[in-house]
């Protein structure tokens, strides 16, 4: 640097020394393990998803119309009129796909090497509090281009809360602000898609990577790197966040751009998984269209509520599976009894668990974007059989082993034979 | 603050009301935030009663009307409908007992006179419209469908009085909403006679 600009940066440094200090705080003297792998790009693709989505969905905002008769047209509009709207739309539609992929195996990652376990719970608390807000921030945004899809979407996830004992009728009532959703739920779902909800998001981020520097990041080998340190009081399995990650984690983010253009430019609606087809019809709140699912990353959820049949004349059930499936993983660390943190370590118990898990979770993400008879109906009859469509009864298995991979966990992860642990991080 | 230092009580208990005190405030200031989410005057207008005419429905047709914003069926079912009516089996509510509809319309057909049924098309499970289906689409809903609706969303299924079958996620029937005869030929959804 010339001598102008270190003056310049002095001047600056002397009057507001918190930058310096917070850069090296959190980049050039943020020591992470040095045997970060594949599954480390997750967390710094995250925050580009999120970055691309906020500057995306300012400039959509300039020419969207949060209004029930003009919202399917602006759209339109934003797509053939607005000069470079397509691709923006593209850039945001595709960008909500790619934030749930990253954040899953973000998650994934997680559970691989227990970076939720001990000293690490806030940080994984705020993790799922950003996947739940997630959630509802592909929700809200979903109702805003008012096809088909987005009307019948919102009206089946507010109904979700209408079944809630005593308070539910009033609590949908309030979250539609009309009897049936409408141009008023529209208007509050942009007001909370555009705003309140990223506010919160960013928030949350912000107390994640906090809470993760306080602590240190976790390694595939689940070594506390900060046990062993230098004479300068640096681990010394670590390497500085700055410059070695930036530098890895832009490799991952050029391949991730290039798959991101890849499916923006050639398979924008992905066969209907991204952008579903019924939503290029404006919403019609007489007609259902003929066979509706939701947004793939909601679909595990979906084929959990739709597995739980009615109990005493109540479909509050099935939501209340649907709620508990998502709330569980709050949990997670307390669950977990195990005394190691990677699966690199763990014994056959917890390898078999976390197999099933992902598989579990990826049939009922199937089974939620197909109709409940895709796998046709049972030749017999029995007493049991409340209904002979098998898909519902895969379902139901699943469900069942959705629950007890967290309600066992205590269980068998206590019981497991472990590894013994290194003390330094393997490479 | 070490533990010799004296804490003074008058100033803490200051401290203390004034905090409650503005928690209160800031509470007090949140529910017109939250009143506003309700649905407005205008919206609350807009639930008035709907006169529509049903003569040019031929038996075995519907016709969907727009009343408060939800569809309403109305179906002239014709006598073999209302014969397959007698034989669904696997009903989860088949006398209406908890299903929501008036009074005239608790008893097998579901309505005031056998023929003309008039039901919300909103499934009580989580409030999508479903589909009618004919007594001929059983290769899809199964051989021993008579006719009836399907929800597309979560797959319930209901008979020609929307009664639902088991199995499903709707928890009961369509709900019947109150209306009356003015003729033979028009309906008033949305008043019982009484009120006309």
């Amino acid at each position: 640097m010339s001598s102008r600009l270190m003056a310049l940066w002095d001047w600056f440094d002397s009057r507001m020394p918190t930058v310096g200090e917070e850069w090296r705080k959190h980049a050039s003297e943020y020591y992470a393990p040095k045997n970060f792998n594949f599954w480390y790009y997750f967390g710094a693709l995250s925050m580009l998803v999120l970055a691309i989505q906020i500057v995306s969905g300012i400039f959509l905002t300039m020419h969207y119309k949060p209004d029930a008769t003009l919202a399917f047209g602006s759209v339109e509009y934003i797509m053939r009129d607005v000069p470079g709207g397509w691709i923006i739309r593209y850039i945001h539609t595709t960008g909500a796909s790619a934030f749930f992929i990253v954040v899953y195996l973000h998650m994934f990652r997680a559970l691989l090497y227990g970076s939720y376990k001990e000293p690490r719970e806030l940080v994984w608390i705020f993790g799922v509090l950003i996947y739940l807000t997630l959630m509802g921030e592909a929700f809200f945004g979903y109702l805003l281009p008012w096809g088909q899809m987005s009307y019948w979407g919102a009206q089946v996830i507010v109904n979700l809360f209408g079944t809630i004992p005593f308070i539910g009728e009033t609590l949908a009532l309030w979250i539609r602000g009309d009897y049936v959703v409408s141009d008023v739920t529209l208007n509050r779902f942009f007001a909370l898609h555009v705003i309140a909800l990223p506010l919160v998001l960013l928030g949350l981020v912000v107390a994640h990577i906090l809470a993760l520097h306080d602590v240190g990041s976790n390694n595939p080998d689940g070594v506390e790197i900060k046990k062993n340190k230098d004479a300068n009081g640096r681990p010394v399995d670590g390497i500085a966040f700055h410059p070695y990650y930036t530098v890895k984690d832009t490799v991952g983010v050029i391949v991730f751009l290039a798959i991101f253009c890849i499916v923006m430019f050639f398979m924008p609606e992905m066969g209907g998984y991204f952008i579903e087809h019924n939503n290029y019809i404006p919403a019609d709140p007489l007609k259902t269209p003929e066979h509706i699912a939701p947004v793939w990353y909601f679909t595990p959820y979906y084929s959990i509520l739709r597995a739980v049949p009615p109990l005493f004349n109540s479909q509050f059930p099935g939501v209340a599976a649907m709620g508990i499936a998502t709330m569980i993983l709050f949990l997670l660390p307390w669950l977990d009894r195990s005394p190691v943190k990677s699966i690199r370590y763990r014994g056959a118990y917890w390898k078999v668990a976390v197999a099933t898990f992902v598989v579990v979770f990826l049939v009922l993400g199937y089974l939620g974007v197909k109709p409940t008879t895709v796998w046709g109906q049972f030749g017999f009859d029995a007493f049991f059989l409340d209904t002979k469509d098998r898909a519902t009864w895969a379902a139901r298995l699943c469900t069942v082993l959705y629950f007890a991979f967290f309600i066992l966990m205590p269980w068998y992860t206590a019981k497991d034979k472990v590894k013994p642990v290194p003390d330094r991080v393997t490479m | 603050m070490s533990d010799n230092q004296k804490v003074d009580k008058t100033r803490r208990n200051l401290v203390v009301a004034t905090s409650v005190a503005g928690g209160a405030a800031s509470l007090g200031a949140a529910v017109p935030f939250v009143a506003s989410m309700f649905p407005s005057e205008r919206a609350k207008a807009a639930g008035a009663p709907i006169e529509v005419d049903i003569s040019a429905i031929a038996p075995g047709e519907m016709k969907i009307f727009e009343w408060r914003g939800k569809p309403v069926w109305v179906i002239r079912r014709t006598q073999d409908m209302l014969a397959a009516l007698k034989k669904s089996s696997g009903l989860t509510d088949p006398a209406s007992k908890s299903s929501q509809q008036p009074a005239y319309a608790v008893n097998e057909h579901r309505s005031l006179k056998p023929d003309v049924m008039v039901m919300e098309g909103v499934c009580t499970h989580l409030g999508c419209s479903p589909q009618i289906r004919s007594a001929e689409a059983k290769a899809e809903m199964g051989a021993d469908w008579a006719g009836g609706f399907y929800c597309p969303c979560h797959g319930s299924k209901f008979d020609m009085a929307g009664r639902v079958f088991r199995g499903a996620p709707a928890p009961t029937n369509l709900p019947v909403p109150p209306y009356t005869f003015l003729s033979d030929s028009t309906l008033l959804i949305g008043e019982d006679k009484k009120g006309a």
